[in-house]
């Protein structure tokens, strides 16, 4: 697709972006832009709300009903936006850090509740903003500005924690596979309940920096050598697949009443003979 | 203000020199958040814990709201324990900053001052600290990064005092000081330690054999009467803080007070104001006295608990008061302003006083700014009921 194409969603007198130059939230930010053209969604019935962070700034470029909001509360706010104009497609967009950390709780009780909205996790390993700081999804022995000697604590799976707090849609890529990234954020948003997709995305600047890829390239070509198919993962061993990055669509459970649904039902019921 | 021996001196950020004061100090614990423009502190705390510097249990935790939870729960064991966050960070710790007072643990932390979400701004003003200021936490502005170092050793001191048990806050302002390199005289590590003292445990936690319990439910049986006793513990840091001054005088030959008078002595328009913008005033002063007028600055280091008889002593009989604050209060005074003109009701001889905000978001404080508003003094153009602003569009 021509990216010329896609310009009359952004605000264009907002750039430059705040992005380092080779940033792959740029790549998700596009193939965002590009899953809502094929969608045809009108501009003005997409809502982006995003927290705090580098990615959390796409909403400053975005020209959406757009909300750029606190430090991990984007989904809480999304939520509200949701249940005013239930027919708004609500995407939230924010860091690991953000949706993971400090609003991890927000996270997993979204994914709970089935709410329909899409989340896009730009997962950068690292919180970049603020200088490199170790996030809850750097892995184990991987440097950051406050592991100089090694990170020692497990990270969260972001996939798998949506799908065990019962997200009905979960997906996740990188940003090396582009086509594949437009794929899940258009089936996401086509979805109705709560639509996770994790991005793995480059934050060369600081986790790259230290963790021996300075250039964007390299951990393009990280992204591209580690990662392995869900359905090859499937038979592979646990010791195969350390350090591989899964991508694919972990759960697509169509059909299965969203809470606006069941909120419906629920009205009804109360205003029975009135 | 203090001089500082250039030959002694090292040229930090307000950032390295506040974490060099965490280093010396050693903490047991330290739990933390990264957020704009503290990251630096804690940046560089956690080099000197990964590098065996300092033995203290550091844990980079998922919220400000768990990292003022940490360091209470450390605190109430007895461990010395800080942290240091800004603006959000702060506001998210908001309930667990009263938990910490209310329970009178001896927390000290550095906030590098930056402007309150939304939208959201990552540049220096008050809004942040301003909005902690009837928590019942000691309250320090330093000027400069030396202040920040000296204050946050010296508020160890203060806030472990037996008759004073507080958290202490020490406010120095987002990137005009957390990033901006100045001299700074570090004492040695052994005078820190000694200064400093081993801590007192008063009522720990792990103590099984006298046990405690911190924070149950109080309702109209005794939360009045706990309450009344934070006002006592307010009004005891400002007996101890003298004494800790001078303690710290002798160790360093840097003076501290509740607050810093300027070219007062036959001063007849004063300045007042918090943190950096301090620096900007007394040069203006000393511009204006080169043209022989007869203006001077009151700096005040402690806001809270706020040093009430000494804003009294300095501008009791003055003609003319200007209040800067960095931060505004919607629908009432400005928080610094409201303070001094409540304090002067009581003087002999009240001077005209005038209200000026500036520098909301970081906008740039210049001298001429500050001329302008020591120049609507002179010429009698003061409204006690009216708010100004420097450096504003309208």
């Amino acid at each position: 697709m021509k990216t010329k194409q896609l310009l009359k969603y952004l605000r264009i007198d907002r750039w430059p972006t705040v992005w380092c130059p080779g940033c792959g939230n740029g790549i998700i930010l596009k193939a965002f832009l590009e899953a809502v053209d094929q969608l045809k969604l009108k501009k003005d019935r997409v809502a982006v709300v995003s927290g705090i962070g580098c990615s959390s700034r796409a909403t400053g470029y975005l020209d959406f009903n757009t909300m750029h909001t606190l430090h991990g509360r984007a989904i809480s706010f999304a939520t509200g936006v949701k249940l005013a104009r239930p027919e708004f497609k609500v995407i939230v967009m924010g860091g690991d850090g953000d949706l993971a950390s400090i609003g991890g709780n927000h996270f997993i009780h979204a994914c709970r509740r089935n709410i329909d909205l899409t989340v896009i996790v730009f997962n950068n390993m690292i919180y970049g903003m603020t200088g490199g700081q170790y996030s809850p999804t750097t892995p184990e022995e991987e440097m950051a500005s406050t592991a100089p000697y090694g990170h020692i604590e497990r990270p969260f799976d972001i996939a798998k924690l949506a799908l065990s707090s019962g997200a009905t849609y979960v997906a996740r890529s990188t940003v090396y596979h582009y086509n594949l990234l437009v794929k899940y954020i258009k089936d996401a948003i086509e979805h109705r309940g709560i639509s996770v997709v994790d991005v793995i995305t480059n934050c060369h600047t600081y986790y790259g920096r230290y963790n021996g890829m300075p250039q964007p390239y390299q951990m393009m070509e990280y992204f591209k050598n580690n990662s392995v198919t869900i359905e090859k993962a499937r038979d592979m061993s646990e010791e195969e697949l350390e350090e591989k990055i899964v991508i694919g669509v972990f759960r697509r459970e169509e059909g299965k009443p969203c809470y606006l649904d069941r909120y419906e039902e629920i009205r009804k019921k109360a205003m029975k003979g009135r | 203000m203090n001089n500082i021996d250039l030959k002694k001196a090292r040229a930090v950020t307000g950032a390295e020199a506040v974490a060099n004061a965490m280093r010396q100090i050693e903490p047991h614990v330290v739990a933390a958040y990264p957020i704009t423009p503290q990251t630096p502190i804690v940046e560089y705390f956690a080099k000197f814990v990964s590098d065996g510097v300092v033995r203290t249990e550091m844990i980079p935790v998922e919220s400000e709201h768990s990292a003022m939870s940490a360091v209470v729960g450390a605190a109430a064991t007895g461990a010395r324990a800080m942290t240091a966050t800004s603006a959000n960070g702060l506001a998210l710790m908001h309930e667990v900053v009263y938990i910490a007072a209310s329970s009178r643990l001896p927390i000290v932390m550095p906030v590098v001052n930056r402007a309150l979400s939304g939208p959201i701004n990552i540049h220096c003003d008050h809004s942040d600290a301003m909005a902690e200021r009837d928590s019942g936490w000691v309250q320090f502005y330093a000027e400069s990064n030396q202040e920040a170092y000296d204050l946050t050793i010296l508020s160890l001191k203060l806030a472990e005092d037996e008759s004073v048990r507080l958290p202490v806050m020490v406010s120095l302002d987002g990137f005009i000081l957390s990033h901006g390199v100045e001299p700074v005289e570090f004492l040695p590590d052994e005078v820190v330690k000694e200064f400093i003292g081993e801590p007192k445990m008063i009522y720990p936690l792990l103590d099984t054999e006298h046990p405690v319990t911190y924070g149950p439910l109080d309702l109209y049986d005794y939360y009045f009467e706990h309450k009344r006793q934070q006002v006592e513990a307010m009004e005891n840091a400002k007996k101890v803080f003298p004494k800790v001054a001078e303690e710290f005088y002798k160790v360093s030959g840097r003076k501290y007070d509740f607050v810093e008078p300027y070219k007062l002595d036959d001063a007849e328009y004063v300045m007042v104001a918090l943190g950096s913008t301090n620096s900007t005033i007394k040069y203006v002063v000393d511009w204006m006295r080169e043209e022989g007028f007869k203006v001077g600055a009151l700096k005040v280091w402690m806001f809270r608990p706020f040093p009430k008889a000494q804003i009294q002593k300095y501008l009791n009989g003055r003609k003319g008061v200007v209040v800067l604050d960095r931060s505004a209060s919607f629908g009432a005074e400005a928080p610094l302003y409201e303070a001094v003109k409540s304090a002067l009701y009581n003087v002999a001889i009240r001077p005209q006083m005038g209200s000026y905000v500036y520098g909301l978001g970081g906008r740039d404080i210049l001298p001429e700014h500050i001329r302008k508003a020591f120049e609507d003094a002179l010429s009698g153009n003061l409204i006690a009921d009216e708010q100004r602003y420097l450096g504003l569009r309208e």
